[in-house]
């Protein structure tokens, strides 16, 4: 969620031709607030707190990642969330399509929808544990539900949103309802449903690290876990770079996948 | 050819009922240009909403070419006032939308796309994005899409409400010109007493409360009109009759 707001900001100045302010470039300015971070990092360390200093991190970094460690609980993590993520939007988008677009579907579904998304997907877990075993299962089908929750919702915003002028401009033309849904309704919604996929991957890799911290037997969540019992200060460090930057990445993908296919709407600049 | 025979239509509201149309007759001639003016909530969106199939009378008959209208049609072009492109698909597609609809072949869709995109003056605009234009390309772009499914009738809702007077003038004079090279029926709604008048074979003047027609003006100036005319004394009694008629209604006891 939090990726995804601060996206929203940084989106504007990424507009080609929103390129006001000449001098210094954006990515310098990126680059030196990520080497102020560190050096804010390696200060707190050196101050006496129980820090691990950055060059001690990247040299577990370097031993996880040379036994093969990190590359299996990313693998693991990647796995869990990529078919819990993917199987929840591919079961939302349709259900969206279908709420937004009949009445009696959107009655039925409608206050089961809003009711679990009260529920933190994490607090499915331990019920999810016991009916489904300590497995893959349970956790996938927590991450399917944090997606498909954020997505379901999106979906159906987007459908309902259309502006009817569209429709009937649509139906003037002698579209008739199957023709009026694809030509009009689905590209319409499209920018909704990749908002809502974003939300949805963003709220599912979080889930899913969750979920790896209570029960599982390699990943990056389960990693930092098991270095809490030892002390392991650097190992957690490391997780939380790796979670970070992952997410980043993915939403960034997202990002990327949203502006090319969504290029044709006004937007502010 | 349109008749419209004492139509009504009542909308409920809250207990009560909201009398837009309360018996309207009228009857436009193959490729005739009628212009309707008059207050707002005079029922005159409503009565093309009708004529377009977007709304049933609640009472009374409107015919197109002797049949009951039942539902949109292709034989019924309409252009909105807020222009209802598809903001996602360029000119030239969204020229084509009614044209695939209706199972064009991709060749002849193409040719018969382009003839209407050059007819309104936008070919070096037929692959931009709707966002990069402006509201009164936006709107030329909607005409050569009504334009290019061949109705014989074309429904126009306020087209140049939106757009600033210069651009307003200059859309009414390429209006016209694509309407004498290509003839249609033509229905069209303003609130603008001189494009009423610029425009039109006859003006249909509208009143409020119940929603009717109060007077139906000849305008016997010939075609092509142009800056002149508009200048021309003629013009301007026609304009000052439409003005009284419109602006100086007596309320129903």
């Amino acid at each position: 969620m939090t990726l995804v707001q601060a996206d929203a900001a940084t989106a504007t100045s990424d507009v080609p031709t929103g390129r006001r302010r000449r001098g210094v470039p954006k990515w310098v300015w990126n680059l030196l607030s990520l080497i102020l971070g560190i050096g804010v990092w390696w200060g707190i360390s050196l101050g006496g707190y129980d820090v691990p200093d950055p060059p001690t991190v990247a040299k577990r970094f370097g031993e996880l990642l040379g036994d093969g460690t990190l590359e299996k609980d990313i693998v693991a993590s990647l796995t869990r969330v990529l078919v819990g993520f993917v199987l929840g939007t591919a079961a939302a988008v349709p259900v969206g399509f279908l709420m937004g677009w009949y009445a009696p579907v959107r009655g039925l579904f409608e206050p089961w929808v809003q009711f679990l998304r009260t529920i933190p997907p994490l607090a499915i877990l331990p019920l999810a544990v016991v009916l489904l075993g300590i497995g893959e299962t349970p956790k996938i089908w927590v991450i399917f539900a944090a997606a498909f929750l954020a997505c379901v919702i999106a979906t159906l915003q987007g459908v309902v949103n259309v502006d009817p002028t569209l429709i009937n401009a649509a139906r003037v033309l002698g579209a008739k309802d199957g023709t009026i849904f694809v030509r009009v309704v689905v590209p319409a919604s499209t920018p909704f449903i990749l908002v809502g996929m974003r939300v949805g991957l963003g709220s599912a890799w979080a889930t899913l690290v969750a979920a790896e911290l209570i029960a599982a037997q390699e990943g990056l969540g389960y990693r930092m876990q098991a270095a809490q019992l030892y002390y392991d200060l650097p190992t957690i460090f490391v997780g939380l770079i790796s979670i970070g930057v992952l997410g980043l990445l993915m939403d960034r993908g997202l990002l990327y996948a949203e502006r090319r296919l969504t290029s044709w709407q006004e937007r502010r600049q | 050819m349109i008749s419209v025979q004492n139509v009504r239509k009542v909308f409920p509201m809250g207990g009560a009922e909201f009398v837009a149309l309360g018996g309207v007759d009228l009857s436009v001639a193959e490729n005739e240009f009628v212009t309707i003016v008059g207050p707002s909530g005079c029922g005159k969106t409503t009565l093309l909403n009708i004529l377009a199939g977007l709304e049933t009378p609640t009472g009374g008959t409107a015919l197109v070419d002797g049949t009951k209208i039942n539902g949109p049609g292709p034989d019924r072009g309409v252009i909105f006032q807020q222009y209802a492109l598809f903001p996602w698909l360029t000119v030239r597609k969204n020229v084509e939308f009614g044209l695939r609809t209706a199972g064009v072949g991709r060749v002849e869709r193409r040719s018969r796309a382009q003839h209407f995109i050059d007819l309104v003056g936008l070919h070096d605009f037929a692959d931009a994005l709707p966002r990069t234009l402006s509201g009164g390309m936006k709107q030329r772009c909607a005409i050569a899409r009504a334009y290019a499914v061949n109705p014989s009738i074309l429904l126009m809702d306020e087209p140049f409400g939106a757009v600033d007077a210069l651009t307003r003038v200059r859309l009414q004079e390429q209006l016209l010109q694509t309407w004498s090279q290509e003839k249609r029926t033509v229905v069209f709604i303003t609130h603008d007493v001189d494009e009423a008048v610029f425009l039109a074979n006859r003006v249909v003047v509208m009143a409020a409360r119940p929603g009717r027609i109060v007077e139906i003006v000849d305008v016997d100036l010939p075609y092509p009109r142009n800056e002149e005319l508009r200048l021309s004394p003629a013009f301007t009694a026609l304009r000052n009759r439409v003005w009284s008629a419109v602006y100086h209604q007596e309320p129903v006891a």
